[in-house]
């Protein structure tokens, strides 16, 4: 009996042990991970403050007025952001309008529509092209897309679309080559990949029962994509695309090469132009003087409000959506 | 694979007591017992291959109009890919390939020319799980109306409360039509399902295991529904459940391994079934 007893109690005390380390491995592991999480809220903080700080000289130089004026000059030293700003803007516009059919598009008859043998290599062509490096659809830009733009497209723009009244303002002036709509078009070609690949992703987890109850009504194919297969994924697709618009607005290396890098805003979206990121990535160098150096700081800081106010949008945008559906 | 329970004329071993006239019983006499009834889908010589394989062989069976015909046997046996043969769904998938005819009204549809769309809206289908689309109930069953028909909204706000009446739901969702659909019950969605497929005013309907993913009580409720409409449609049904088979059905269909095991009066089948296998799987033996 007693020796019974005796193992029962060892049992116990080996059992007591081993929950008491796991307890201790829980409570390192929770804080552990809990400090990871802390250290995103500490990085995003510091950078935002950093930036604030940075932009205060100029800030406070030129006041709100910054944001809406388009001087930029670095021998009087006077600086606004409204160029840049309209640059950023009007160069993810087209490149947005541009890459989203386009991505829905391919995204939709690789899951709808494409032959099983084709689903694989344009999955990788997808992949790949997702991971040339901007540096390369800059001087690709550069030196193949902006003469084809200079010799073709853009004197057929002007010839046809820039005779019409209205509308015919945006599409007037030489042909550069450079300048807004052919940074436009590049950071459309960029953000096809993302958009894609993410609507691919979000397109394919309809649950196959459901998109052959639409066809088991004698849907067609689009009848399918837009009534059933778009709303059941709009989450996911709003997801790719602000990610696709996210890349655009931040885009640098490709932009600086074939946007001009020119602090005006023209009528026409083929003059050339800059952005936030091309502005802070040509000069940042040759930012002699506090207030230059705290006027590229500040469009950085107008970068960071815009990605973020586009965010939100995004957010609200789905929150209203899944409101609207009464899920 | 073993031909010997595909004999006809060998005899029953005994499992049941059978009367000795019923012994000589084939799969084709048992056919006759239908004889007279209208036949809305006639099923001949039927063979489908997914990706070269065989996973129907030589199937043909009528399907009587305004009737409720069963398929049974176990899993992996063709029985859903028959009913998916019926609307041509398997079309959606590459490397599938049915040979043989199928007869709607006496129209081959595994024809080529045959128009996909115009075919499903007169053939309905119901999956095992409630699919309802991401829409409101309302536009569920408003949006397969919308692909044929263009109603005013008066007849379809009547259409859509004739086909939620039909699918016995209209008391549960009439005041919040305007509601997701996919905030239903498990149960009403698969008969908002119905309704959705009974709007478009098909002729036939095809039930794949409808009531395998819900309780009791709905799918006693989708029973009772499936037997008022037998007054209106052709319905074949799908079900792993052989109750229900014998519940609600008129004719059945017992399948196994892609081939037609036995067919006949679902009455006979479950209490007088020709062949070994049959006896053997509707009593629970194996399957």
């Amino acid at each position: 009996m007693t020796e019974i007893a005796l193992t029962l109690t060892d049992a116990h005390a080996s059992t007591a042990r081993r929950a008491r380390r796991q307890r201790l491995q829980d409570a390192v592991f929770r804080n552990a991970t809990l400090a990871f999480a802390l250290l995103v809220l500490l990085i995003l903080g510091g950078v935002t403050v950093s930036l604030i700080d940075g932009a205060l000289p100029a800030l406070r130089a030129f006041g709100f007025g910054f944001v809406g004026t388009e001087v930029w000059n670095p021998v009087s030293e006077q600086f606004g952001a409204l160029a840049p700003i309209y640059g950023t803007l009007v160069t993810s516009v087209i490149a947005m309008a541009v890459g989203i059919p386009v991505s829905f598009g391919i995204a939709l008859f690789i899951t709808e529509m494409c032959p099983a043998w084709l689903k694989r290599p344009l999955g990788v062509a997808i992949e790949l092209l997702a991971g040339i490096p901007s540096i390369i659809y800059g001087i690709w830009g550069l030196f193949v897309f902006a003469p084809f733009m200079q010799s073709t497209v853009q004197p057929f723009l002007i010839a046809t679309l820039g005779q019409i009244p209205g509308i015919g303002n945006l599409f007037m002036g030489p042909p550069y080559g450079i300048g807004i709509l052919t940074a436009g078009l590049i950071l459309g070609i960029m953000v096809l990949p993302f958009i894609t690949s993410i609507t691919r992703d979000v397109f394919e987890t309809v649950p196959p029962m459901v998109r052959e109850s639409a066809y088991g009504l004698g849907a067609t194919t689009w009848e399918v994509v837009w009534n059933v297969v778009l709303p059941y994924t709009r989450t996911g697709v709003v997801g790719g695309v602000m990610l696709g618009l996210g890349r655009a607005l931040g885009e640098t290396m490709a932009v600086t090469f074939v946007i001009g890098n020119a602090h005006r805003i023209s009528s026409s979206i083929m003059a050339p132009g800059t952005t936030i990121s091309a502005s802070i990535a040509n000069e940042f160098t040759e930012a002699v003087g506090d207030v230059y150096t705290s006027s590229l700081v500040a469009l950085g800081l107008i970068l960071f409000l815009i990605t973020f106010t586009v965010l939100s949008i995004a957010k609200l945008m789905l929150l209203r959506l899944q409101r609207k559906a009464g899920a | 694979m073993t031909m010997t329970h595909m004999d006809a004329n060998s005899p029953a071993h005994g499992n049941h007591p059978m009367p000795p006239g019923m012994l000589a019983g084939t799969a084709a006499d048992r056919a006759i017992a239908g004889a007279g009834l209208p036949e809305k889908i006639s099923v001949r010589n039927l063979e489908f291959f997914y990706d070269g394989y065989r996973a129907l062989k030589n199937i043909s069976l009528p399907l009587y109009d305004r009737q409720v015909t069963a398929f049974i046997g176990p899993s992996g046996c063709g029985k859903s890919t028959l009913l998916r043969i019926l609307n041509r769904m398997y079309d959606l998938y590459p490397k599938q390939v049915a040979t043989g005819e199928v007869l709607l009204d006496g129209v081959n549809i595994l024809s080529p020319k045959q128009d996909l769309n115009l075919l499903r809206a007169r053939v309905g289908m119901v999956f095992q799980k409630p699919t309802p689309f991401p829409m409101s109930i309302y536009d569920n069953i408003a949006f397969g109306v919308r692909l044929y028909e263009k109603l005013s909204k008066a007849d379809m706000e009547e259409r859509i409360e004739f086909s939620l009446r039909r699918a016995a739901l209209w008391d549960e969702v009439k005041d919040k039509l305007r509601q997701n659909g996919m905030s239903l019950s498990g149960g009403q969605q698969q008969r908002l399902c119905i309704a959705r497929a009974i709007a478009v005013k098909p002729s036939v309907l095809l039930l794949d295991e409808p009531t395998s993913a819900l309780d009791p009580i709905s799918t006693a409720k989708c029973e009772e529904l499936i037997d008022e409409l037998r007054s209106d449609y052709c319905i074949a049904i799908v079900t792993h459940n052989m109750q229900q088979a014998a519940r609600i059905s008129n004719f059945t269909a017992f399948m196994y391994l892609g081939e037609l095991i036995e067919f006949g009066n679902t009455e006979e089948i479950f209490t007088n079934p020709t062949k070994e296998k049959t006896s053997e799987y509707i009593t629970g033996r194996f399957g």
